[in-house]
């Protein structure tokens, strides 16, 4: 019978075909909390009698949402992951190495497996095929002690990405306008599977994007075919021998299909509150609006692909008086490749400033924290009220051209216009 | 009136996590006590103070959208809300919610205002408004859930099964 991709994965994993809103125990090959979802996890692990992890390599720990710690609370509640992992002998990845997704992208995820984590967005390692679901601590736990969870088989909606992206257009215009098109709850519970000749044309930093957001849209996960850019980009990471080719049958029954022309988009603009408040950058709510702060990076768009284009951007040009600029690389390895390509240069001499790896500014816990009443402009997922500390600020997301166009006029810009 | 009844807040749809539980308050993350003062603070300021135990969280759809901070259902809870009504909810939420033992219920909300009397019946799936006479059917949650929150949570039924009972 055809399967759609995540029907596959799911398949493999429990030794028979399973449909749609069938109850599976599955079991996890990757666990994953961060030093948010962390402490309640492991306190849920102690409540539990905790003596050890059965399987410690498929647990880790990752300190990234305050990167490095600003309070003494949250240096606290680091330690005290720190601590643990340590003491049961699994693996921390400490302040400074990266977003949790893009270290998972990058180091572990694997075509077929299921990878659970303490973080909504989690359905990044869709990009590589995983199966990759955030939930919370108190599941995050119970997966890291059993190594087992039970799951839902999700419907899936079948998004067909095709035709060539035009100048000034993204993956990220891509996925905003699919959110705006299906709504903020438009894919909840189920799977985005993403296929068509764009899909296939783009590398795992655009396709990235895609899985990333699966869940502004409600998507329990979004998946991406395992091919041959999956192989380059593993081989580009050092692990060759991790690639195995996974694709959906293209033939498999889904509940939901839609076909997007990429060559007839322009960028894209979430407008703040929600990010299925879309619209193109010349309509007149986004375009012109003054913006007091960019905010570049995140587990959406924080890799040097974007760093790049914002770089040749902005080179030799400076920054719109009034407006600041924040950068975040999205792990250790992006921070050190912008380094040996002088983007972080372009970015400091333009007037911008450069954090270390993590969450940065998205939480809205430190580094970038918005005044009331401001306008910020950002390469981010997500635009809720409150989302970067302050309920009084108003946030707009974009793809990093149009963040960098916009940081140079101080305005909402269409990068088309400077590229 | 039986002591089943509760007061019906009404909120929106699309209520983020970000509004239950604002990130600037991250550093009360294990100081349960404090941060219920600010349960749901940047959807309704006033409920947090006001809220008395028994009563409803009543809301349209995709109720708990975005991040998986688990924390979010953990402050309804101890806000005293006996549960959360929705005409639909994002998953992690809801996943959330029956896992620390706050009854989430997919129901039509339309139609109940502010301040009515509730009450509900989580075995036959019902959901009466006193105020103005409404009954509303739901759907029971899949087994694996009613058994979560019968026994109390998650912790509390891998406590008692050694594993999960399907
Ligand atoms: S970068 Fe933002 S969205 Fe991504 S994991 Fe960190 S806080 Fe979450």
């Amino acid at each position: 019978m055809p399967m759609t991709l995540v029907e596959k994965i799911i398949a493999a994993k429990v030794g028979h075909e399973v449909c749609p809103g069938q109850l599976v125990m599955v079991p996890v090959d990757q666990v994953f909390a961060h030093d948010l979802s962390g402490p309640l996890a492991i306190s849920q692990l102690k409540a539990l009698g905790f003596s050890g992890f059965k399987h410690p390599e498929k647990v880790r720990f990752f300190l990234d949402h305050a990167s490095p710690s600003s309070t003494v609370a949250s240096a606290n509640e680091q330690k005290t992951i720190r601590d643990f992992a340590l003491q049961s002998g699994v693996e921390l990845i400490d302040v400074g190495e990266g977003i949790s997704h893009q270290v998972v992208m990058e180091r572990y995820a694997k075509p077929g497996e299921i990878i659970i984590g303490g973080d909504s967005h989690t359905c990044t390692g869709g990009a590589v095929a995983a199966l990759a679901t955030g939930v919370g601590s108190t599941d995050v736990a119970i997966a890291m002690y059993l190594c087992r969870t039970w799951l839902k088989v999700p419907e899936t909606m079948r998004f067909v990405i095709k035709g060539q992206l035009p100048r000034g257009v993204y993956s990220k215009d891509v996925m905003l306008h699919i959110v705006g098109k299906i709504g903020a709850g438009g894919a909840t519970y189920r799977s985005m599977e993403f296929v068509g000749s764009a899909i296939d044309s783009w590398g795992l930093p655009d396709r990235a994007v895609l899985p990333n957001m699966a869940v502004e849209a409600g998507g329990k996960c979004g998946l991406c075919p395992s091919d041959a850019k999956t192989k380059e980009y593993l081989t580009a990471q050092g692990r060759p021998q991790d690639y195995s080719p996974l694709a959906g049958d293209n033939n498999a029954p889904c509940q939901f299909e839609m076909t997007v022309d990429a060559a007839t988009l322009e960028p894209q603009i979430a407008l703040p509150h929600t990010v299925d408040r879309v619209v193109g950058v010349t309509d007149k709510l986004a375009r012109g609006i003054k913006v007091h702060q960019i905010y570049l990076g995140t587990c959406t768009n924080g890799r040097i692909e974007d760093f790049r284009i914002i770089s040749n951007i902005l080179k030799g040009h400076k920054i719109a008086k009034g407006t600041r600029l924040v950068a975040t690389p999205a792990s250790r390895r992006v921070y050190l490749e912008g380094l040996k390509e002088g983007v972080w240069t372009s970015i400091i001499e333009a007037g911008g400033l450069v954090n270390s790896p993590g969450c940065g500014a998205c939480p809205g816990i430190q580094t970038g924290i918005l005044g009331s009443g401001e306008n910020c402009l950002s390469t981010m997922n997500r635009n809720f009220k409150g989302r970067m500390g302050n309920p009084e600020a108003f946030i707009y997301l974009a793809s990093p051209a149009t963040c960098a166009a916009s940081a140079l006029t101080g305005v909402i810009t269409d990068p088309r216009e400077v590229l | 009136m039986t002591n089943n009844t509760g007061r019906a807040w009404i909120f929106a749809s699309d209520i983020s996590t970000d509004l239950i539980f604002p990130g600037r308050y991250v550093h009360l993350l294990s100081n349960m006590p404090e941060l219920v003062k600010h349960t749901l603070e940047d959807a309704r300021s006033d409920y947090a103070g006001a809220v008395q135990p028994g009563d409803f969280v009543v809301a349209g759809d995709n109720f708990g959208m975005g991040s998986s901070r688990e924390q979010a259902p953990v402050i309804i809870k101890l806000s005293g809300a006996r549960a959360v009504l929705a005409k639909s909810f994002a998953r992690i939420f809801f996943r959330n919610a029956i896992n620390v033992g706050l009854p989430a219920i997919e129901v039509n909300t339309d139609g109940i205002n502010e301040g009515d009397q509730l009450s509900i019946d989580f075995g036959s799936g019902r959901l009466t408004d006193h105020t103005n006479g409404i009954e509303r059917r739901f759907e029971p949650l899949p087994p694996i859930m009613t058994e979560i929150l019968a026994d109390g949570g998650l912790v509390e039924h891998i406590k008692k099964h050694g594993d999960f009972h399907l």
